[in-house]
């Protein structure tokens, strides 16, 4: 049943934000919205109701780092979508290696 | 530059971009949450800046502007591609905004109440995430009229 309401308020949570992107313009203001704290607050708010406050902050914690590289993994994506002449879905998703590599770096080097 | 909104641009999207979206929302956050149980908070948190939606967004950004294209009777084009580095580089501005959002979060959710801690922390997201596209926006005008 948990995982039932994870799946629904993830995906409302996170199509409303891409629907709010979508309409914004210009395109690089509605590009702010691929980064919105979309499944931190699905997730965030469900932790809470179920592990407590404390344990939902240590995933926040956590979180930071996920943030910095979701960073490298976009400048990487704008590297090869523009200047590299890829195309944007392949590299998207491709590229998704950088954001595990930062991710899990940063996880063993300072969280760990 | 204004910030405005564009109803029309829902037109675009079709339903199964809608689910797929949907879809995708879900099993990251259902994810997120295993990932969480089977080896802890540290690493499930890790997750909850994971760019979900991102190669999604993309995608479609780049397929609707090469459709704009294709409609107007140009068969090939690199806009679409600019389109999804455009978005892509928003990313990057809101994903250090993400990173703030995560720190308010760390350290306030243990001492206050949850719901107004992720309301003041997502209000910050978007307050922080609009002054750093603003601050870079000015910064390109104001090299370009150098």
């Amino acid at each position: 049943m948990e995982l039932v309401e994870r799946f629904l308020l993830g995906g409302l949570i996170i199509s409303a934000f891409a629907v709010v992107g979508d309409i914004l313009r210009p395109r690089g203001f509605a590009g702010l919205f691929g980064a919105a704290p979309s499944v931190a607050l699905a997730t965030l708010a469900l932790t809470v109701l179920t592990e407590g406050r404390q344990y939902a902050a240590l995933e926040a914690r956590s979180m930071i780092a996920g943030a910095i590289a979701f960073l490298a993994y976009a400048l990487v994506c704008v590297y090869f979508m523009a200047k590299g002449h890829f195309p944007s879905g392949p590299t998207a998703v491709a590229m998704l290696f950088v954001w595990g590599i930062f991710a899990f770096g940063l996880w063993s080097t300072l969280l760990r | 530059m204004r910030i405005r909104i564009n109803l029309a641009s829902l037109k675009q999207t079709q339903w199964h971009d809608y689910l797929t979206r949907f879809l995708l929302g879900g099993a990251i956050t259902v994810a997120t949450g295993l990932i969480a149980k089977h080896f802890g908070p540290v690493i499930g948190g890790l997750f909850l800046a994971f760019p979900a939606i991102f190669p999604a967004g993309a995608t479609l950004i780049d397929k609707h502007e090469r459709d704009k294209k294709r409609r107007a009777g140009i068969p090939r084009t690199i806009r679409g591609r600019l389109a999804a580095a455009l978005d892509a580089r928003g990313a990057a501005m809101g994903s250090i905004a993400l990173a703030a959002f995560g720190l308010f979060v760390w350290k306030l959710l243990p001492l206050h109440n949850a719901a107004v801690i992720l309301a003041a922390a997502l209000a910050g997201w978007l307050a922080l995430a609009t002054l750093i596209w603003r601050v870079r926006k000015l910064h390109v005008y104001s090299s370009v009229s150098r």
